[in-house]
């Protein structure tokens, strides 16, 4: 479904300019629930902007259902992949009401934007017909990040990119929307490429994932592998470690390591 | 996150409408949101000071054949320099027409400029601002460049330039104040736009497959909008002192038209003796101005949340 | 047990705002020794406001109440606000969560540490830039010079935060209260400042409040903890035994946490019972 070769991202002017991602190759396949783990700086965020086109300083090759991409994406495109942010805040437009913000995909495509379907939308996320008409500054963010679901999903896309969806959430309301997606998920066939810090999250919710470092993939496996701690790089199994909690002799092994 | 307790008692009607948890039509949840502004707005004693005193404006503008005597341009030499009495409450001016009927007329002259300046300003300020700053690149650099050079020149001597070119008279005044007032919200209009651009809900946006322009007009504009009227507001004054000052020197409302600064140019020979021929207009010109930045104020604290508690 | 270092009882704090009374605190209490505190709970569940009162910190518009809000031998809610500034930074410290927002961004790192130092102590300049090199190569920053003479923004997130360690803990003070000193920070970063925190709270015998939200962190790092909910404190045990957390809150928390070693279908949620947010017992 989803095929990267060579991704080089370079921020900037090439000699002093970030490299936020080095010589990435990946694959997804359709139906898959892939994730990106990796620190803040490892470039996971941008692999996932340039493939939804919103960044274009990358060159290399992606292609998404078999159709090669450039630089921009067209309408086909934009119909097919959607994508959910971190900040449940912050990717609702503050002026406008729920009604609106679900609306917008549907104009934009030329599709029927009745009252049903947008009531429909909402119940598909465990909402209802109640939330139209308010702002997002009025609901939790549990309920903002559902409709953020509730519009990634109304255009009725194939793949679903997830921008670290439930970073900024209680753990309660967390587990809610893991679950919600799961279960879309199974209901639509849909493929996911979740990125996230939170290894935990991506055990959870993803059947490969690929660890990152410093804009490189540090390694891929399937998160059995992970979970019997067989993970080959040394990297990858500091963080599944880390993943566990506070250990003193563990804590004491990494500072030995350059802390700067 | 926890529900407060607490307990009012339920309104009804209108406000029960308003007040309502679950809105029900967009019309409905606009109403709502203007009604809690209002009531942050109310309780805001120096935004309301303000608020009335521009409303005392436009209503004296618009009720001016009731609440006057004349035309305030009719002469009569007879009771030329009378001082303030029941009968003239601002006294008469050099050819005996009543300053407080020229003052009111004078209003709608006041509320005819800073009314088509505001119109030309906004708008202007806003789309070449927000195309500046969302675009980026060549095109911000050339419209920014081009607003620099309006933003370079001294207000009033702008004014008086275009003046000269064009002639005096009222309409080329308010030409010459807009053509010297746009500038800086083209540059408050881009700095808000270089924020907002790189928000979530514009990429999210842009993934949905917005154009620039549905963009621009839908997401940015509602945005930058308020930043902008509050500074038009507090510009108000500004603008009202240049429109007097353009009048001072006869560049703008033409004699006998009752515009507050011509007023003062004509009467200030009279400083001395009768000093309420130049010091009434004065004074309105003061009460206006600060009338505007009390509201411009009190609205800022309003729309913007950021600044204030 | 040894005389604890800070007793809370019945915190109350109440915002008043126009659409009525919000009681953010209600009914706190517990005592600090000398270990280290976990405080967790959700967005909203008054941990934050507990710790910025015991600095008397809170916001001017909350009502802050307590039977007894003290520390050693300080009364802190009779105190005036010439006792609480000897107290504030000297004897009861605060580190914050993103290390961005509280250091000054136009002052060099060594410069703002040296003032922390000397609004304390009297000494002269020399001898705080000496103990304030003694300080970052404590919380092993090993360029210390170079640090010194950085700004703020210069600094990665782990050694900004260690660099906020280091700025509370030269007054030597008694307490530490860290409101999610981690939450910013990579998981492999924020265990290494925890490992720094852990050893001078330990070596220095420092009673340490740690307020997250995250109840695994708290749990494998702090020695007791306390679960908040909607202002009060529903539950009080030693970090080991969280296991055997007896509240259905905690419980709840507990297991909707997806995790690494099994495979879970679906995550638990939690369903809220409107009885956790009353007191046991009815009552005004």
């Amino acid at each position: 479904m989803i095929e990267i070769e060579d991704l080089n991202v370079v921020f900037g002017r090439a000699e002093r300019g970030v490299h936020a991602v080095r010589d990435l190759s990946l694959r997804v396949e359709e139906g898959e629930s892939f994730g990106l783990v990796g620190e803040s700086g490892s470039g996971k965020s941008t692999v996932l902007r340039a493939i939804a086109g919103l960044i274009t300083d990358w060159n290399g090759r992606i292609s998404v259902a078999g159709q090669p991409q450039g630089k921009r994406r067209d309408r086909h495109f934009r119909r097919q992949v959607q994508m959910v942010f971190q900040d449940p805040y912050g990717s609702l437009h503050p002026r406008h009401t729920i009604d609106r913000i679900l609306k917008e995909p549907l104009k934009i495509h030329r599709m029927e934007a009745s009252r049903e379907r947008i009531v429909q939308a909402l119940e598909e996320v465990g909402l209802d017909a109640t939330f139209r008409f308010r702002f997002p500054h009025q609901i939790s963010g549990g309920q903002r990040q559902r409709i953020a679901v509730a519009r990634a999903l109304i255009m009725e896309p194939s793949v679903l990119f997830l921008d670290e969806p439930t970073s900024a959430l209680d753990v309660s309301i967390q587990a809610e929307i893991l679950n919600l997606l799961a279960r879309l998920r199974r209901e639509r066939g849909l493929t996911y490429l979740l990125v996230s810090h939170d290894l935990a999250v991506v055990g959870h919710m993803c059947e490969r994932l690929a660890v990152m470092r410093q804009g490189q993939v540090v390694e891929v496996l399937a998160v059995e592998q992970l979970r019997q701690s067989t993970p080959d790089h040394p990297y990858t199994r500091r963080l599944f470690q880390a993943a566990h909690g506070y250990d003193p002799a563990f804590v004491a092994q990494l500072a030995d390591e350059a802390l700067g | 996150m926890t529900a407060p307790t607490f307990s009012a008692p339920s309104p009804t009607g209108v406000k029960a409408w308003l007040l309502s948890d679950v809105p029900h039509t967009a019309l409905q949840a606009r109403c709502q949101r203007a009604y809690l502004a209002w009531c942050a707005f109310r309780g805001n004693p120096i935004a309301m000071t303000g608020l009335i005193i521009i409303a005392a404006l436009v209503l004296g503008a618009a009720l001016a054949p009731w609440i006057t005597s004349g035309d305030g341009i009719a002469q009569q030499l007879s009771d030329r320099l009378l001082p303030p009495s029941a009968e003239h409450w601002l006294g008469t001016d050099q050819l005996g027409r009543d300053i407080f009927d020229r003052i009111v007329w004078g209003s709608r002259i006041t509320l005819y400029i800073v009314g088509l300046v505001g119109v030309i300003v906004v708008p202007v300020g806003l789309i070449i601002g927000i195309v500046s700053g969302y675009v980026g690149g060549f095109v911000d650099q050339a419209l920014m460049r081009f607003t620099d050079i309006f933003l370079a020149f001294p207000r009033l001597i702008l004014a008086l330039a275009f003046v000269a070119a064009l002639g005096p008279g009222i309409e080329n005044a308010v030409l010459a104040i807009a053509l010297t007032t746009w500038s800086p919200y083209a540059r408050i209009a881009r700095a808000e736009a270089l924020t907002i651009r790189n928000s979530e809900f514009i990429l999210a946006a842009r993934t949905q497959g917005a154009s620039s322009l549905r963009i621009i007009f839908g997401h940015v504009v509602p945005l930058c909008l308020s930043s902008v009227i509050v500074r038009l507001t507090l510009d108000m004054a500004g603008i009202i002192l240049t429109a007097a000052g353009l009048g001072f020197l006869g560049l703008g409302a033409q004699p006998p038209s009752p515009e507050w600064g011509a007023m003062i140019s004509t009467g200030r020979q009279f400083i001395l003796d009768q000093w309420w021929v130049p010091t009434m207009p004065g004074l309105a010109i003061l009460t206006v101005s600060l009338g505007f930045n009390l509201l411009g104020d009190g609205l800022r604290d309003v729309l913007d949340p950021k600044s204030g508690g | 047990m040894a005389e604890p270092l800070l007793r809370v009882e019945d915190l109350h704090i109440t915002y008043h705002t126009p659409k009525g009374p919000v009681r953010a605190v209600r009914g706190v209490s517990f005592d600090l020794g000398r270990e280290k505190l976990g405080i967790v709970g959700e967005s909203g569940s008054g941990k934050s406001q507990t710790g910025r009162a015991i600095l008397r910190l809170t916001d001017r518009r909350a009502e802050v109440r307590a039977r007894m809000l003290r520390f050693a031998d300080i009364d802190l809610l009779s105190a005036d606000e010439r006792t609480l500034r000897q107290v504030r930074g000297k004897r009861i410290s605060m580190i914050l969560q993103d290390p961005k927002f509280s250091l000054n961004p136009v002052m060099t790192v060594g410069r703002q540490i040296d003032e922390a130092f000397l609004v304390h102590e009297t000494a002269s300049r020399a001898d705080a830039r000496q103990r304030t090199l003694e300080m970052l190569r404590a919380v092993r920053i090993r360029d210390a010079e170079r640090v010194y003479h950085a700004y703020p923004h210069e600094l990665s997130g782990g050694m900004g935060q260690r660099v906020m360690i280091a700025m509370m803990m030269i007054p030597k003070p008694d307490i530490i209260i860290a409101d999610e000193p981690t939450s910013a920070l990579d998981v492999t970063i924020s265990l290494q400042v925890l490992a720094i925190l852990d050893d001078m709270v330990t070596r220095l015998g420092m009673g340490l409040i740690f307020i997250s939200h995250d109840l695994s962190l708290v749990a494998s790092f702090c020695d007791r903890v306390l679960i908040m909910y909607a202002g009060r404190i529903v539950e009080t045990c030693r970090a080991s035994e969280l296991d055997k957390a007896r509240h259905p809150y905690t419980q709840g928390l507990l297991s909707c946490l997806p995790s690494l070693d099994q495979k879970t279908d679906r995550l638990r949620t939690l369903v809220r019972d409107p009885s956790w947010a009353e007191p046991e017992g009815t009552g005004p």
